[in-house]
């Protein structure tokens, strides 16, 4: 059985087609692999082994029945963000805490359709704000590379069961990073569709404008399996748009042969770590060797991502967390005065630290006479970031960055210091707010056994662009395969 | 109403519920008076991940009204959120609209004593109603709070006001002529009471032929004409003894005092909220364009002002008539039918303004149910047109007319009510009243011409009333003057 965990979706469905395992079996041969691994890296908030082996035995009748689902008895985790009708949801937080929701997030139900069987609730960052997954109300969870170092964030958990192999893969939500960070950090494929493509209906808010769901994966193959399930319109969700879905695994093994592909100068700063310094120029030279052109580019308005993401996010979650105010669902403190006091009794034991710093930076913000010097001003220069990319993507067909500057840092490392914490998404942060796509695939190691990752950059709904270059640049890239020592 | 010196400057607010099937952004049902929190689902409770989806048909609606009131309607309006803390507001936000509001711009033309004045129009916009609070007594003596989201996102358009009206009445003619006009599109259906019309409003006093206005205080939730007349009037009175005095009026939101009859301060302005509204993340900007206002206007009703302007025209009625007929839709309808039968719109119109609405008032029902339909009533009118029946009989037998929807002529046939015309059977009773008669045809010949009206009851005396009235006096005069 050992050899299961070298088996990527693609491999898996064949055996379960042929009945050489069953979904219950493998459903199994995880939950025993959570109950031996997770205890120390703590990516599950919550293992959901009823419901998983009840969903296992459901796609074993349909196998049996000659079903053909997509994701037909594949075992997968969920960050702890998706509402699962039944399951208890909590965003990490708190406040969450016996939140049942009575209805499935679009996702979730586009996962059932496919057949997926439900592991388990990953571990994030509280309301998904955090790059270390140190932020949760249910504790930290550890990087399966270094028990002692983040796994990244805020999809930390998300990460990280693919990389221990505590499920075959996984789904997270990228606000700022969120998948391609902590993707970067634990060695695996993480890709953020674009803004529109996926549907935000059930996933709980952080910031709205910036959202979007995706999956993580242990090689490219298995991503364009993934966003074959979860891709396309809803209408439910008004900012998804109604565009066709390519089968993204057509993209697969096609080759980049004569493109041309874009190198941002701005992202080669001082403060890289020299072995992701290292790995760029490496990625360059592979990228060179599957035909294409590196070219230079500029990005001229990169300086300001950080301060307008930091103004952008905060308000619109200072709104998205008013919900959560003790009424109607969730934590709610005993021995209120009066209304004013139970407001305050929920949502100062409720969120934590960082979530309220957020809570307060963007009531700030919008705050009457402040909104045009911070909020208005921001949302200008978001549409000049934007416009850097349309005029970037003129010039070549993707773009090559480093995912993370750099690689996984000690738990309690940043924690303390907000700004360095926020520096961790500085190369990530922009596609947010181009509401491009973007995907990181590994591309090495630093000297101390650390997984380092490549971020590839492509237009609006050019994700099979993202998947034909990344494929190409993991196969020829020939990254070392190791796994982490548990 | 006079206030010497000084004048009121008015601004109104007007939140009109909009008569859709479903809610603004998920399709829960509107239906007033369900089971608390039986329409409701993820989106209208404000659950965690829930999203909003526009509902079409309020943007039909906004459109209506926008053309309605001459505004320009913007080919691109956006939503907003609004934000403030209350149990019945389940997101913690309102969504409504504040930069770039769908309407702009228009203007409300108002009768005040038969004078025409243009009351401006600031902006219509959408937005969503919040939920509401239940107690098991009074908020202050409960306990605790239940929330009912029922009516959590139902749809508003929210209809703002230039500073135009100066007198209470102003302000009341102007919601008056705005309600018509929203139950004309059948887009709202005016009902103050359950708050499916509801008027807040800005005031504030100047000296007469000043420009600059004064400090304004809002008065908010005041749900009936009667009530909002008294307010303004007091909160005019109230503002300008406060200047009288010397004092000078201070910015603050109040309520109306139904009854003290007064109003009295809510919140300061250092307790005015700050909504920190920024644009609707979850929402794309809607992009009208111009195929969707022509196609709206296109189905859009005649309104009550053309249709007064249309009465007056076609049908040669005095505006006295007209805007009894107009001010209510049903009742313009059945008098379009009525006299599609019975070509003659006066003789209709005064039928309708007597006796049917005397009926349809006593039995409180509308126009639309009335049991006697417009042909029955065109169908009277011929009787008494062509001499079956006098319009004596027809008002006696209106009310059974009314109550039964029976066919008049079925009606006047089964009572034997057919007016007698035949000049031979109404001689034959003149003679005989004649002939017992002497001593009155005597005085009658000998010029006390008076009489004529003893003859003619006589012969009514005897016929029940059937007698054709014009034939009678004309055989009668003849016979009592002895011609042939």
């Amino acid at each position: 059985m050992e050899d299961i965990l070298e088996l990527t979706i693609a491999q898996i469905r064949e055996l379960l087609q042929k009945r050489k395992i069953s979904s219950v079996e493998l459903t199994n041969y995880f939950l025993e692999r959570i109950k031996r691994f997770d205890g120390d890296i703590s990516s599950y908030i919550k293992v959901t082994e009823e419901y998983a082996l009840k969903m296992a035995g459901d796609a074993d009748k349909k196998i049996a029945d000659g079903e053909n689902g997509q994701l037909l008895g594949i075992p997968l985790g969920i960050k702890d963000i998706y509402c699962t009708k039944g399951i208890e949801t909590t965003c990490a937080s708190r406040i969450l805490k016996g939140f049942i929701p009575p209805y499935d997030a679009t996702i979730i139900r586009r996962l059932k359709d496919e057949g997926y069987v439900h592991l388990g609730r990953l571990n994030m960052d509280e309301f998904a704000m955090g790059s270390s997954t140190e932020t949760s109300y249910f504790g930290i969870t550890r990087n399966p590379w270094d028990l002692e170092r983040i796994p990244g964030g805020s999809s930390g958990g998300s990460a990280a069961a693919v990389a221990a192999d505590e499920c075959i893969a996984s789904i997270g939500s990228d606000t700022g990073g969120s998948i391609r960070q902590p993707a970067a950090l634990c060695g695996v494929v993480g890709m953020k569709p674009t803004y529109g493509r996926v549907s935000r209906f059930g996933l709980i808010a952080f910031a709205s404008s910036l959202d979007q769901i995706g999956p993580f994966t242990k090689d490219v193959e298995d991503c364009a399996i993934m966003m074959n399930a979860i891709a396309g319109y809803d209408p439910r969700e008004s900012t998804s748009v109604p565009l066709n879905v390519p089968d993204y695994t057509e993209f697969i093994s096609r080759g980049i042969g004569g493109w041309k592909v874009g190198i941002p100068k701005e992202y080669f700063i001082e403060g890289i770590h020299p072995d992701i310094e290292k790995a760029m120029q490496r990625a360059i030279t592979t990228v060179e060797g599957l035909g294409a052109t590196c070219v230079e580019i500029s990005l001229p308005h990169t300086e300001y991502c950080l301060a307008v993401y930091y103004i952008i996010a905060p308000a619109e979650a200072s709104s998205n967390l008013a919900r959560y105010d003790g009424v109607k669902y969730g934590f709610r403190p005993q021995g209120s005065i009066d209304l004013l006091d139970m407001y305050k009794k929920t949502r100062s034991a409720g969120f934590g630290a960082e979530v309220k710093r957020r809570i307060m930076i963007g009531t700030y913000a919008l705050s009457s006479g402040y909104y045009d010097a911070y909020y208005k001003k921001a949302s200008q220069v978001r549409a000049l970031i934007k416009r850097d990319f349309t005029e970037a993507f003129t010039l070549c067909d993707a773009i090559l960055t480093p995912t993370s500057p750099t690689p996984a840092f000690k738990i309690g490392e940043k924690m303390d210091d907000p700004l360095q914490m926020y520096l961790s998404d500085i190369f990530t942060i922009s596609t947010n707010l181009a509401g491009i796509p973007g995907i990181s695939v590994p591309c090495g190691f630093t000297k101390d056994g650390l997984p380092i990752g490549a971020q590839f950059l492509a237009g609006h709904f050019e994700e099979g662009k993202l998947i034909q270059i990344a494929s190409a640049f993991e196969k020829y890239a020939n990254i070392e395969k190791r796994r982490p020592a548990l | 109403m006079d206030y010497g010196e000084h004048e009121g400057v008015m601004g109104l607010e007007v939140h009109a519920h909009l008569l859709t099937d479903s809610k603004l952004f998920c399709g829960c049902s509107t239906k007033f008076g369900a089971e608390p929190n039986s329409h409701t689902c993820p989106t209208c409770m404000g659950l965690p991940g829930a999203l909003p989806v526009l509902n079409k048909k309020v943007v039909d609606f906004a459109i209506r009204v926008g053309i309605a009131l001459h505004c320009s309607i913007n080919r691109k309006s956006i939503f907003a959120r609004k934000n403030y803390y209350y149990p019945d507001l389940p997101k913690g936000y309102q969504i409504s609209q504040y930069e770039e509001p769908i309407c702009e711009n228009g203007y409300l033309d108002v009768f005040i004593n038969g004078d025409k004045k243009r009351m401006r129009i600031k902006r219509v916009h959408m937005e969503e109603d919040a939920g509401k609070l239940v107690h098991e007594a009074t908020i202050e003596t409960s306990s605790y709070s239940l929330v009912d989201y029922n009516r959590s996102s139902i749809p508003l358009l929210e209809i703002v006001s230039e500073p135009d009206m100066r007198t209470p009445e102003e302000a009341v003619q102007y919601l008056k002529t705005l309600r018509d006009i929203l139950v004309y599109l059948e887009i709202c259906d005016g009902n103050m009471e359950e708050g499916s019309f509801r008027c807040d409003a800005n005031v504030s006093v100047r000296k007469k032929g000043t420009e600059e206005f004064g400090t304004r205080a809002e008065l908010k939730n005041l749900n009936s004409f009667k009530f909002i007349e008294r307010s303004l009037d007091y909160e005019i009175q109230r503002q300008i003894d406060v200047i009288r005095n010397g004092g000078s009026v201070v910015q603050e939101t109040r309520l109306f005092n139904v009854d003290e009859g007064i109003t009295y301060s809510m919140r300061g302005k250092e307790e005015a909220h700050d909504y920190r509204y920024f644009p609707e993340p979850d929402l794309l900007p809607l992009i009208v364009d111009d195929a969707w206002i022509e196609e709206v206007r296109r189905s859009l009703p005649e309104l009550p002002v053309e249709k007064m302007e249309r009465f007056m025209k076609e049908y040669g009625l005095p505006r006295y008539d007209v805007e009894i007929l107009v001010s209510d839709k049903d009742l313009a309808h059945y008098f379009e039918e009525a006299i599609r039968l019975f070509p003659e719109p006066k003789t209709v119109s005064n039928w309708i303004m007597t006796e049917f609405l005397r009926e349809l008032k006593d039995g409180s029902a509308s126009a639309k149910d009335s049991p006697l339909s417009p042909a029955h009533l065109a169908e009277l009118l011929s009787l008494i047109k062509d001499g079956t029946i006098s319009a004596k009989i027809a008002k006696d037998i209106f009310p059974e007319l009314f109550r039964s929807g029976a066919s008049p002529k079925r009606l006047v046939a089964e009572k034997g009510m057919v007016q007698i015309s035949d000049e031979d059977a109404i001689v034959r009773i003149i003679d005989e009243v004649i002939a017992r008669s002497p001593k009155e045809v005597a005085e009658f010949r000998a010029g006390k011409e008076k009489l004529l009206g003893f003859f003619v009851g006589q012969v009514m005396k005897e016929t029940k009333g059937k007698a054709n009235p014009k034939l009678l006096n004309e055989l009668m005069l003849k016979r009592l003057k002895g011609l042939p």
